[in-house]
Formats: C-alpha cells, sequence, structure tokens
C-alpha cells in the first residue's frame, strides 16, 4: 500500500500495525476499543502511537469497519 | 496473523461507501469470514441484495453479485436459486430494504425454506435517504420523518422469520463482531432458509439524532441491549424489558424448496421419487 | 412424417411455444385471463428439467425471471395488464441490465381491475413507455394461435439476440380462442441462444462494447464473475455516474434495438391488399381479423382498401407505415382501445394522409361493420 503508516517494532514479539490511510474514516473504534491505548485519532486518521504496548488482541483489526488496520503478529 | 479480506474483495474497490463508524464495515467483515470458514466457491456463489446502504455491499465482492431493486432481493435470489440450486445462494440487505417494501418477498422466502443465507444488517433507520423511520425503528425514537418520536411499532425480524417459516434463525449484533461470522456460517451450512439478523448502527441518520454522543456510545448500546438465549432462560420479564435476545433462536429441519422441487420433476417425468 | 396437430387455446399454445424455445424458467403469479400459460407450463417445463414457480406477487415474479435469466436459464413469466403494472419496476430493471426474458401480457381492460374477463388491447403504449427512463422496447402481436407459436419463439429469440426484456402481447380473444395449430417439428423454427463470453474470464465485462452495440451475457455459476446492477453502470458492470460513461450507456441500449439492421430484423408486418389501396385499415392482434373480414367485404363493393397489420408493435414500424401513408388517402387506425397506437400512425403519417380511428373499450370486439362504415365515412 503506498500510504500505509507501518511501525514497525524491534521486539519479535511486537506486532507490525498496519494502517491503510486511505481506507480509514476517522470513526475512532479502534482507538476506543484498544485496551492498551496503542493508537490515536490524529486529524481523523488514526495513528500508531504506542506499538511496543500492543497485546495482539486484535480488536482494532476486527471492529475497524473500513478494513483500515492489520495486525501482523508473524 | 492479520486477517486476509482482500482476496474475498474486488480489487480497486475500497474505501467502502458507509459513512464513519457504519457498523455496515464490521457486519462485512464477518459475513467474509463466514464465506470462507464455509469453503464457499467464488464462481459458484451468488452474493444478492436489494437498496440501500447495506445492499451496497455485493459490489465490493469477488463473488457472482446482484445488486436489485429496493426490497426484491429474496426474490430474485429465489430464481437465481431455483435456476441453479447447485449454487451457493446469499441475500442481504438493510432493515428497511428487507420488512418494508421487500417485506411480502421476505416471508415468502421464509414460508419455501429455500436454501438460501439471508443476512440483515438491521440499523433501525433508511439510512442512504437521509435517515426516515424504517419498519426497525423504535418506537418513540427520532428520525427524519418522525420529528416528534416514532408513533410506530416495530418488527421484530427474527420473531417474523420464525412465524414465516425460516428453518435457521439467528440474531447479533456490529459489537459482537466474533459471532456474526459464526452465526452466518452456521446458517450458510443449514439447509434450508436460514435468516441472521445483525443489529449495527448508523451514527449519521440515527445516532445524532437520538443522542448517541458517539459511534462507541453507540457500540456500547448494541452491547447492554444484546441477551444471549441461554441467559434469558434465567431472567424475568421485567429484566427483559428493552433487551433483545442474540444467538440461534430457531433451528429445525424441514424439506428444503428445490428438494421437495426436484420430486416435482421426478414425477412430471415419470421417476420414482 | 405427418405434423403433430391439436386443438388448443391461444394461452395453452404459448406455453408449449416457451418450451419450443427451450424455456428453462417460468416464474408467475396468477391473473385473469392469462392463467393458463402457467398452468401448462407447471405441467410442461418439469417434464424437461425445467422449473415452475408461482411467486408471493406479480414483482417477485418478475425478479425470479430475472434472477433465473442470469443463471443461463431462458425465463418467461406470462400475467395481464394490472400484473404488468407491477412489473413495470423490473422490466426496467430487466433493461438497464440487460437481462434476456419474455413477459407474456394477455390483455384485458383497464385502467385498473377494468373488466378482467374481457378483452383489451389498452396495454400497447404501456408495453412501450411503461417503466420509467429512457429504453428500448420490443414488443410483439400475434393475431392467431399458430402465430402465438411462432411470435413466442420468436421472442425468446429477440430477447437472447439484444439481451433484453420481450412482450408478447396478445389479447384475451386471442388468450382464449381455440383453434387447430401444428406443432412445428423440433428445428424447423429458427431457435436462438445468447451470445456467451468468449474471453478469459478475468477479462471478461458484461457491457463490454467491442462486442458491439449487444455485448456477451456470462452466466452466474460459470468461470466468469461479474457484477449486475440496477444502477448506471460503466462497461465493466459497476455504478458510474461519469457523464459521458452513463451517455454512451443509455445511447446503446436503445441503439442496440433502433439500428437500421436491428430493425430490419426485428420488425414483422403483414399487409393484404395494400399495393393499390386508397384506404388502408391498421389493425393488430384480434382485431386484425376483423379488419381483414372488413377489406374483402370492402373490395367486394369496389372501395380499394388493404390490411397493415403490424406483428411487431415495437419498435414500431416507421418507415412502412410512412410510405403508406403518401400511398393512401386515409389510414383507418382499429384498436380495442381509445386510441394508442393512432398516435403512432399519426406521428409518422406527418399529415400525409387522413388518420382516422374505431376505438372500442366496453369489452366487446370492434366487429367489420364498424371498420367499414368508418372507411366509408373518410373515403
Amino acid at each position: 500500500m503506498s500510504s500505509s503508516n507501518e511501525a514497525v517494532q524491534k521486539k519479535g514479539s511486537t506486532p507490525r500495525i498496519e494502517v491503510i490511510e486511505r481506507y480509514c474514516k476517522g470513526c475512532s473504534i479502534c482507538v476506543e476499543f484498544c485496551p492498551t491505548r496503542v493508537l490515536e485519532m490524529e486529524t481523523f486518521v488514526v495513528q500508531v502511537v504506542k506499538p511496543e504496548a500492543c497485546i495482539k488482541c486484535m480488536q482494532c483489526e476486527l471492529r475497524c469497519p473500513d478494513f483500515a488496520i492489520k495486525v501482523h503478529t508473524e | 496473523m492479520a486477517y486476509d479480506y482482500e482476496k474475498s474483495i474486488r480489487p480497486g474497490k475500497l474505501p467502502h461507501i458507509w459513512c464513519p463508524g457504519c457498523g455496515h464495515g464490521i457486519a462485512m467483515k464477518g459475513l467474509i469470514r463466514a464465506m470462507d470458514t464455509c469453503g464457499l466457491d467464488k464462481n459458484n456463489t451468488a452474493i444478492v441484495s436489494g437498496i440501500g446502504c447495506a445492499s451496497r455491499l455485493p459490489g465490493y465482492m469477488d463473488y457472482c453479485t446482484l445488486h436489485t431493486a429496493h426490497g426484491r432481493a429474496a426474490a430474485f435470489a429465489t430464481g437465481v436459486k431455483m435456476a441453479k440450486p447447485e449454487m451457493n445462494v446469499i441475500v442481504m440487505g438493510g432493515d428497511g430494504d428487507g420488512t418494508a417494501i421487500g417485506g411480502n418477498h421476505f416471508i415468502h422466502a421464509c414460508r419455501r425454506n429455500i436454501d438460501m443465507t439471508y443476512v440483515i444488517f438491521n440499523n433501525f433507520i433508511y439510512g442512504m435517504t437521509g435517515g426516515q423511520f424504517s419498519p426497525c425503528t423504535p418506537t418513540g425514537d427520532k428520525a427524519s420523518t418522525t420529528p416528534y418520536g416514532n408513533p410506530d411499532p416495530i418488527f421484530d425480524i427474527s420473531k417474523l422469520a420464525i412465524g414465516a417459516g425460516a428453518t435457521f434463525v439467528a440474531r447479533t449484533t456490529a459489537f459482537h463482531a466474533t459471532q456474526i461470522d459464526k452465526l452466518i456460517a452456521e446458517g450458510i451450512k443449514h439447509k434450508g432458509m436460514s435468516v441472521i439478523e445483525v443489529l449495527d448502527d448508523c451514527p449519521t441518520t440515527y445516532g445524532r439524532r437520538n443522542k448517541f454522543r458517539s459511534v462507541v456510545d453507540m457500540m456500547k448500546r448494541l452491547k447492554e441491549i444484546a441477551v444471549p438465549v441461554a441467559a434469558a432462560s434465567k431472567m424475568t420479564a421485567e429484566q427483559l424489558e428493552g433487551k433483545v435476545l442474540t444467538g440461534v433462536l430457531y433451528k429445525e429441519d424441514k424439506p428444503e424448496y428445490c428438494e421437495q422441487y426436484a420430486k416435482v420433476i421426478a414425477k412430471a417425468q415419470g421417476r420414482a421419487v | 412424417m405427418a405434423k403433430k396437430v391439436a386443438l388448443l387455446q391461444g394461452n395453452e399454445v404459448c406455453a408449449h411455444a416457451a418450451v419450443y424455445a427451450g424455456a428453462q424458467f417460468f416464474g408467475g403469479y396468477p391473473i385473469t385471463p392469462s392463467t393458463e400459460v402457467a398452468e401448462v407450463l407447471s405441467v410442461e417445463l418439469p417434464k424437461v428439467g425445467g422449473k415452475f414457480i408461482q411467486m408471493e406477487d406479480e414483482i417477485a415474479a418478475m425478479a425470479s425471471v430475472i434472477g433465473a435469466s442470469l443463471t443461463g436459464a431462458k425465463s418467461i413469466t406470462a400475467t395481464s395488464g394490472p400484473g404488468v403494472s407491477l412489473k413495470q419496476e423490473l422490466i426496467g430493471y430487466a433493461c438497464i441490465a440487460e437481462i434476456p426474458c419474455v413477459i407474456v401480457n394477455v390483455m384485458r381492460g383497464g385502467p385498473s381491475t377494468g373488466m378482467p374477463t374481457g378483452p383489451g388491447q389498452s396495454d400497447v403504449q404501456q408495453a412501450r413507455w411503461g417503466t420509467h427512463g429512457d429504453h428500448a422496447a420490443i414488443a410483439l402481436a400475434p393475431s392467431s394461435c399458430q402465430e402465438i407459436f411462432s411470435e413466442t419463439v420468436r421472442a425468446f429469440n429477440l430477447a437472447e439476440k439484444y439481451r433484453m426484456p420481450v412482450q408478447v402481447l396478445y389479447d384475451e380473444i386471442v388468450g382464449h380462442m381455440r383453434e387447430r395449430i401444428e406443432f412445428p417439428e423440433p428445428g424447423e423454427l429458427e431457435v436462438i441462444d445468447r451470445a456467451k463470453p468468449t474471453v478469459a474470464p478475468e477479462q471478461y465485462k458484461p457491457y463490454d462494447t467491442s462486442f458491439g452495440d449487444v455485448p456477451p451475457l456470462a452466466a452466474f455459476g460459470s468461470e466468469y464473475r461479474f457484477h449486475v446492477t440496477g444502477l448506471n453502470k460503466a462497461q465493466d458492470g459497476f455504478p458510474t455516474t461519469k457523464a459521458e460513461l452513463v451517455d454512451d450507456e443509455q445511447r446503446r441500449q436503445i441503439r442496440k434495438v433502433e439500428n437500421e439492421t436491428a430493425r430490419a430484423d426485428i420488425e414483422k408486418n403483414e399487409e393484404y391488399l395494400t399495393e393499390d389501396a386508397e384506404i388502408i385499415v391498421f389493425a393488430y392482434g384480434s382485431i386484425a381479423r376483423s379488419a381483414r373480414y372488413a377489406v374483402n367485404e370492402l373490395r367486394k363493393e369496389g372501395i380499394k382498401a388493404g390490411l397493415f397489420r403490424p406483428i411487431t408493435l415495437w419498435p414500431f414500424p416507421e418507415k412502412r407505415v410512412a410510405a403508406l401513408a403518401k400511398q393512401a388517402k386515409a389510414i383507418v387506425v382499429a384498436e380495442m382501445n381509445l386510441g394508442q397506437m393512432v398516435h403512432e400512425v399519426e406521428r409518422v403519417s406527418k399529415g400525409a394522409c387522413t388518420i382516422a380511428g374505431v376505438f372500442r373499450v366496453d369489452g366487446e370486439p370492434i366487429n367489420p361493420g364498424q371498420i367499414m362504415d368508418k372507411v366509408k365515412e373518410v373515403r
């Protein structure tokens, strides 16, 4: 994806959270459902601000209505 | 692993047309997962819809897709299924499309027990036309055509489906995201007419008129009103006031329509039935 | 070998003709005076492995027919005026999505419930302009039981060839009249199947005009996957609001029927003693039978009358009627309505001759005497 915002962490167990900005409509569902505050809204597009806190619960990916977030765990 | 939704979606068709926070996207993802679970062959599966926000879904899906006229999805789908019973047929659309203008087709598809899976995205409103009340807008709520509160009683879609003869009926909500695909998959596997009602949210035309501060508020509301059928049996009528039952609400085995018609063909051709 | 002969009513003939044409699906709803078409097909279709379904209403019947046709099955429905009114929504769908299907309208009086058991020809303009929006129309009007057979087969052929709904319009008189009919042998009448795509599945576009004005239609359940919608769409089948794409598609869908070659293929008329005729009687369906009788009687009286009978009502035989208007002193249009096709005759005649009408809507057919009187009046 040309407009993807990827946060890659060094720790092997930290997932790569991919945001497809072109799909994101800024509804905030992912931000609100994230139990560890990994995500924040910034001018109507989600940003990955604390990837190291991700516990791979996949709530953001599951609940995103816009196919805009992918949590790559491998 | 991130779920691979792309393989089900036609290249270049996203982003979809739905508003920010619209639950249809969540329900669509559930539908995709369910179709994957059932291993449906893309060439041999039709997705048929009516008109409205939800009914735009088939256009995104890389299957045989049929976006029909307002309310007519079940009737078109009946023609597809009858003519080619070996095809898997998914019907889908919104609450207004399915139960108001399409109400007659809906109940008769249920009555025939034809082998289709009808997924209704019930967001309590006509979204695409700007938020007029539907047969599922709760009594007292505001819509663009009920400025003083909705005087109409509602349809309970699942009860309607059971009463009309559907042999698998289930309900869940956009909040219960993982239950969506489980129930739809069960419906697809069921031989006969299955109806899966997914309560979801329309923040744009329903939420803002009915004092929901955010999409998340609407999601929380869906969580609050849902009561799993098993839990409901232990609750009093008072406790169940304002709640909706979720899970598999009805299931029975009955002769399926295309199989019944195959017997008609056998009789007409003088073969043993 | 002697041909199979039977004494059948028009509606029964229509049903047998549908099977001859290869119909595999009927979706209908009961309505007088068309029900025998459904009844006979409920017997005959399963014999050939076809499907018959009685739907919950007229709209559903039309929807089921379109759905079935999309799987590649030749599909038909039969109804009457009030049913066609309800079906108009989806006749428009079949027009814009370009789905072949046949709609039989056994015409009765109207508007509304009208006179269900009486004949009428009041749906001829409905057949052209009944559904909203701009679209082409093909409608055929047989006037005998034998012709119901051939025209029903032709309706399927035209539906398949031009990828659109085709209406067979005949009035209750022809629908319920019993006549001797000869069943054509298999292969005797041409039977056309829709063009199938030849491109690789990933290259298929359901409205690909590189194959001409009638693009090939794939079947659901084949190796081709595509999208069908009632929205204005681009050649790939997906909705568009781009002005030039919408305009191209709309115009093509009319052009595919109204271009010269297509018109020559679709139009069909019968002319009787028109060569030297000074007065032309324009009549169709059962009334053409009265008109032929009237023409014979008028000739006996030394009046040069002739009959022009459009078998294809739509597209309207513009050129031929215009030519006859130049040749004749007058055209007398006889129809069981209060003047519908007469407007077309007036339009294309452009004032070249007198146009008069014999109209009737009381549930009784127009008799030859009425036509003769009018001819004598305008002569």
